[in-house]
């Protein structure tokens, strides 16, 4: 119920925070929302000697349109994006996806840069993100540099993010005009990690599919892309037969930690469930 | 006003019995002004935090304090060795066994008490806690209750291993507790082996917990100077707990106080008697400083009272009409380490032979083989009326298997095998006497409310249809329970009787306090047995002032748990207020100057028969009470207590009905509607009762959907926590119906049967049998609970329903 | 090691001050320095919402945020929702639809629910269901808990 004791710090900017980070080294972890990290602590799972607050730091902030892309601060909450009026003009997917996560007072502090560096393949973001193609800059004592969500995760807890390095943009591009869009989880209760959950991006030519990002969330070790399911589906028409295949595409990259919310065959089945299902719904918001 | 205004108008300021007064007790809870355990501060309080064992079965080879004892603000450190001077490392159970109350050379369930750590404060004990070294030595571990009694298995009570019986009988293996048995096994037999057709099915009642939002707690307080002990405990029988509490310290119950505040919750989960009060009262005498011991939830979950773990087979025998001739249900009981449950002495395995249900069933006999695990104890917890739910799970399963084997109508051979109104009072094959009951009325009326006819076309067309997304499943539960423990010449706990009491004051201008041996935990108690009294002595409710919990103040009484509340406390409540009410109508004849056989009793006052202008209101007798104006030989005073010892128990029942529809490709069930239909005889608050029933069946929906502690084969938990523990948000939980008939107690003097374990005995089959009833055309004749997404995607895929 | 610091806000309107390690969760400060016991303690894994109370106009869990990140922060707990010896219009719906039992979950409900009203003044009933979701009870099965909200939001709309 009580953490360990803890050196606290709040730097107000991004470049004391790279500063701090470098100095107090792998004894520090850094705070966003604290709803992954305060809990584990609490359990004395995690005992880090310093929390570097990012929670001060009003550039890591925001939710605005730069050129082609969205770009949002990292610190940005759960329940902001939600709100944002933007979002939900312009990137759907993303409002959808943040209102399946945890509950309300959650959502108040869980931010999406949280979300993401966490590496936990049960959160939902990354599986947003993959589908959007999603880029993210990181910032380090060198300075900034963009990765792609695509190849960020690299398995369970883990990810490109360097130890002294901070996620502290989110970069979006603008899903083209007529695009579909659905994040389906499947979950015990409101609030759960999902027992499986798949993030889908669409864009139809007629009745065929021109192009198609499919994500899984809490698959594997990390978050997946079902490359398969995707290349096999362009140019196909989505009907029965097809989104079949791409479910059994879909699931043949799946290897699901078994625990209380399913055994790895059930896990796997809801997983083309999901997909299936992020197919169809998409494809009924798609025009084109 | 008219003479009929006038009338209603006098008995609606009273707010009596029928009424839906709203709750004395919302004012602080609305402001945040409750006390609860955790909310008391005493002066020089320390802060206790318990080190647990990692291991299910092990032996402690050493226990090393020295880091924690260094740690800045720990004062103290206890194991089982600093509780040996005073014999206290060991304690007697409610259930007839002894419990370690820190673990003394070996540890038998994971997550059990090793020491406590003293700090100033919160802070310093936890992280005393996490300085204490303990040395373990893993020994095998029974997890499976089949594999206890297996020659050769690991003793897990060596303290008891030479014990030829704990408390219940003789023991037939060291992982042996009791065998229970009840009816008639030769005539059951016979039945059987002469009837036209016989189901058996193996059921499961699986381990659960009742899991109230606030964990158990609390504060003791030693008194060196005047060697008083006062304990602030979340305990529904505080009575109880200070009649152990002198037994197990040596300290005179006179000089013990025990205080019941308000309480988070109880659902039987704060019954029992923990290690961690234990540990925490004799910190408390030795360092002569109040001590706060409050758990944490994951605590809460692993170690305290879980609930069910019943291993069940159920045998029906019946004819082609399926009507029952014979009945044979045993169950394999899962105790965990300890036996430490409530249950009264001479009933080990509670009610359970109330499995006959609703019905008339000539041949019976049930049986419990009780056996330890390497799990934490427990057993009778969460709405359960004292292993009644597991009971009536079984026989209302049981009824649907029949019903399935013979092709018969779920309704119907439930209507076939009732008891029927004319035949109450009726006393079972196994012995209970039910005291009254209309089942056919009760079941008819809910059908009729829903349709039922409807719903089976509207099933049957969808099971035609193999396009349908979604499997439609109609459950049905007619439950009789019992309740309201109990006749102390069948119900008593250590050997203290399960009477109750109450004892009203009333007051020269007309308030009353009336104080009892009951303990509520949310049921609005300080609400209705003021109704009882205002209907009894026509006085308002709101002047009426109800205590409970400080067993400085309180008459002895055994606590709320089982639904016994109104059966017991608030007969009690309504025969002191009779007996003040005796008393006031002498006082009015001696005033009126008549005799007692001329008066008349109207809502609030006495009157003339025949010259009603004559007469005196109960409010104006509460001040002569008070004065010498009163018969010869008469005190002063409008004061009673009784003690009521109930002459039986009582038997409320139900009609429920359930409808869900089952996703075939993610096993995800969405209630659609559910009817609940109670009768818990004379209602005192409707508003109150309904409240009751919403919250019984939402912990029945959230048993029958997704609850269970589940352990892996070294006894590991794997799912403690509320990320795992299927708590159902508003999100989920269904939105509920309620309606209700009305057949009287014969044998309490209000006429009421108690009614807040009803939703959750009756509700629990109810959900289970809509479930199997979605897969029965399908063959299915049972699953086990809980029926969570997962495992109801196993039966679909078994069944390939799941194919597009 | 931990050195204690100097945090300031405003709890109900009023300013306090509190010196605390940083590892001192919010939950502890409000109910033992502060002696603001209404909001409570039921879970350590921030599932229950017994401790929710409105910080920065928004509803958070106080079990899952560090007294030391409140600096300046506006603070309202179920102490601060009667004003003026009138209690607030979802305190008296609670009370009027039975929406309490044990009285446990209550403060952190009415707490969330005042949130709740303020983002959504009408709400529909599951627009009230989810956003409760993140408070648990075990007395009530939620249904008379919805009715409050609903008379409560009936009656703030009716006063505006």
């Amino acid at each position: 119920m009580i953490p360990a004791g803890f050196d606290y710090h709040a730097p107000r900017s991004v470049a004391d925070a790279v500063r701090l980070l470098g100095q107090l080294g792998p004894e520090a972890k850094l705070l966003a929302g604290g709803h992954s990290l305060l809990p584990m602590m609490k359990l004395r799972f995690a005992e880090p000697a310093h929390l570097v607050d990012l929670g001060r730091i009003a550039e890591l902030r925001g939710i605005s349109e730069a050129g082609n892309e969205v770009r949002i601060g990292a610190m940005t909450t759960e329940a902001e994006l939600l709100r944002s009026k933007l979002l939900a003009e312009k990137v759907p997917l993303l409002v959808e996806g943040a209102g399946w996560i945890a509950d309300p007072q959650v959502r108040n502090k869980g931010t999406i840069g949280g979300d993401i560096s966490h590496g936990d393949p049960a959160n939902d973001q990354p599986a947003l993100m993959l589908a959007l193609d999603a880029s993210f800059v990181l910032t380090g004592p060198k300075g900034e540099r963009v990765v792609k969500a695509d190849g960020y995760f690299l398995g369970l807890y883990s990810t490109q993010l360097a130890e002294d390095e901070i996620l502290t943009q989110i970069r979006i591009p603008l899903p083209p005009a007529g695009s579909g869009w659905s994040y389906q989880k499947l979950k015990r209760k409101t609030g759960d990690f999902a027992t499986a959950a798949t993030a889908v991006m669409l864009q139809m030519k007629g009745r065929s599919v021109a192009r198609v990002a499919i994500a899984l969330t809490n698959a594997g070790p990390t978050v997946l892309k079902a490359r398969a399911a995707e290349a096999y589906l362009a140019g196909k028409a989505l009907d029965d037969a097809s989104l079949n295949e791409a479910a059994r595409l879909a699931m043949g990259i799946c290897q699901p930690t078994p625990d209380q919310r399913g055994d790895a065959e059930y896990k796997v089945a809801m997983c083309g469930e999901m997909t299936r299902r992020a197919l169809q719904a998409a494809h009924a918001r798609a025009k084109g | 006003m008219s003479e009929t205004a006038e009338l209603k108008d006098r008995e609606h300021k009273l707010q009596g019995i029928g009424t839906s007064m709203l709750r004395n007790e919302d004012a602080k809870f609305i402001r945040g002004q409750g006390s609860y355990i955790d909310d008391i501060k005493l002066p020089g309080m320390l802060f206790g935090a318990v080190v647990r064992s990692p291991y299910a079965h092990a032996r402690i080879r050493k226990i090393d304090k020295a880091k924690a004892l260094a740690c800045p603000g720990v004062v103290a450190v206890l194991t089982a060795d600093d509780l040996k001077p005073v014999k206290l490392h060991w304690m007697p159970t409610l259930g007839g066994d002894v419990q370690a109350v820190l673990a003394d050379k070996k540890v038998c369930f994971q997550y059990q008490e090793v020491a406590m750590v003293l700090g100033t404060d919160r802070f310093a004990a936890y992280d005393g806690a996490a300085l204490v070294e303990v040395d373990y030595e893993e020994l095998p571990a029974i997890v499976d209750p089949k594999k206890s009694m297996a020659p050769g298995a690991p003793v897990i009570r060596e303290d008891i291993q030479d014990k030829k019986e704990v408390g219940h009988g003789p023991r037939t293996h060291p992982n042996h507790i009791f065998t229970w048995e009840a009816g008639d096994k030769a005539a059951a037999d016979a039945a059987f082996k002469s009837a036209q057709v016989t189901v058996r099915e193996e059921i499961l009642n699986p381990r659960v917990h009742p899991c109230p939002l606030e964990t158990c707690g609390c504060v003791a307080s030693f008194d060196k100077a005047t060697g008083y002990l006062t304990v602030y405990i979340t305990s529904q029988a505080p009575h109880l707990v200070r009649t152990v509490l002198a037994m197990l310290s040596g300290i005179a119950e006179s000089k013990i106080r025990v205080v019941g505040g308000d309480i988070g919750g109880g659902f039987g989960n704060k019954v029992p008697v923990y290690p961690g009060y234990v540990v925490a009262i004799v910190a408390s005498i030795v360092t002569g400083v109040p001590i706060k011991w409050i758990e944490s939830r994951i605590d809460n979950i692993s170690t305290t009272g879980f609930a069910r773990d019943y291993h069940c087979v159920g045998e029906l025998a019946a004819d082609k009409d399926g009507r029952i001739k014979g009945l044979r249900f045993t169950a394999l009981a899962d105790h965990g380490a300890f036996n430490s449950h409530v249950s009264a002495t001479k009933l080990p395995a509670g009610l359970f032979s109330i499995c006959t249900g609703s019905y008339a069933i000539p041949n019976a006999y049930a049986r419990v083989d009780a056996v330890y695990t390497n799990k934490a104890p427990g057993g009778v917890a969460y709405r359960c009326s004292l292993r009644v739910t597991e009971a009536i799970y079984l026989i209302e399963r049981m009824m649907d298997v029949l019903a399935l084997k013979l092709g018969i109508d779920k309704a119907e051979i439930r209507r076939r095998n009732f008891v029927r109104k004319e035949q109450f009072p009726y006393t079972t094959s196994l012995g209970w006497t039910l005291d009254s009951g209309d089942y056919h009325t009760a079941l008819d009326k809910v059908l009729k409310a829903v349709d039922y006819e409807g719903l089976r076309k509207e099933q049957a067309a969808k099971r035609a249809d193999p396009k349908s997304p979604t499997l439609m499943g109609i459950g049905i539960s007619t439950f009789t329970e019992i309740v309201g423990a109990g006749p102390t010449k069948v119900c008593d706990i250590l050997g203290v009787g399960l009477f109750d009491s109450c004892e009203i004051r009333v007051h020269p201008t007309g308030g009353v306090i009336a104080r009892l041996g009951t303990m509520s935990q949310g049921q609005g108690h300080a609400t209705t047995y003021a109704q009882i009294i205002a209907t009894e002595l026509g006085l308002p409710a709101s002047d009426i002032v109800v205590e409970e919990g400080d067993t400085d103040k309180s008459p002895y009484g055994a606590g709320t748990w089982g639904s016994r509340s109104t059966p017991v406390s608030g007969a009690a409540t309504a025969v002191a207020a009779r007996k003040i009410k005796e008393k006031a109508k002498k006082i009015a004849a001696h005033l009126l100057e008549v005799s007692e056989g001329d008066l008349e009793w109207e809502i609030d006052r006495f009157k003339v028969k025949g010259n009603p202008g004559q007469a005196k209101t109960m409010k104006e007798l509460c001040m002569v009470a008070h004065t010498g104006n009163l018969p010869a030989g008469m005190e002063q005073g409008l004061n009673a207590i009784t003690y009521y010892d109930p002459p039986n128990l009582t038997f409320p029942f139900g009609a429920y009905l359930c409808v869900l529809d089952i996703d075939k490709f993610t096993g995800e069930a969405k209630v659609r509607r559910f009817y609940a239909l109670d009768d818990c005889g004379t209602r005192i608050n409707p508003m109150i009762i309904e409240g009751q029933i919403h919250g019984g069946l939402t912990e029945a929906f959230a048993v029958a959907m997704g609850q269970q502690i589940p352990f892996d084969e070294s006894g590991n938990h794997l799912g403690n926590s509320l990320m795992d523990y299927f708590l159902p948000t508003a999100v989920e939980t269904p939105k509920w119906e309620t309606d209700h008939t009305v057949t009287l107690c014969p044998h309490h003097p209000l006429g009421a049967k108690g009614v807040a374990e009803s939703p959750h005995v009756g509700g629990i089959p109810c959900f289970s049998n809509a479930v199997i009833d979605a897969f029965a055309h399908l063959g299915v004749t049972h699953m086990d609970m809980p029926h969570s997404a997962w495992r109801v995607w196993q039966q679909c895929k078994a069944l390939g329903v799941n194919k597009r | 090691m931990a050195i204690a610091r100097k945090v300031s806000f405003k709890l109900n309107g009023k300013p306090v001050e509190v010196t605390v390690e940083p590892r001192e969760l919010l939950i502890y400060t409000l109910r033992e320095r502060l002696a603001h016991t209404g909001p409570h303690i039921g879970c350590e894994t921030s599932h229950c919402g017994a401790c929710t109370v409105d910080l920065n106009q928004m509803s958070v869990k106080s079990c899952t945020v560090l007294t030391v990140q409140c600096e300046a922060a506006e603070l309202t707990t179920i102490e601060g929702m009667e004003q003026g010896g009138a209690l607030h219009a979802l305190q008296q719906a609670f009370h009027e639809e039975h929406g309490l039992q044990c009285g446990y979950c209550t403060p952190g409900m009415i707490t969330r629910a005042y949130r709740l009203l303020k983002e959504n003044p009408s709400p529909s009933e599951q627009d009230i269901r989810s956003g409760i979701s993140g408070n648990l009870c075990r007395c009530t099965g939620y249904q008379n808990i919805v009715k409050a909200v609903q008379s409560a939001a009936k009656k703030l709309a009716a006063a505006r």
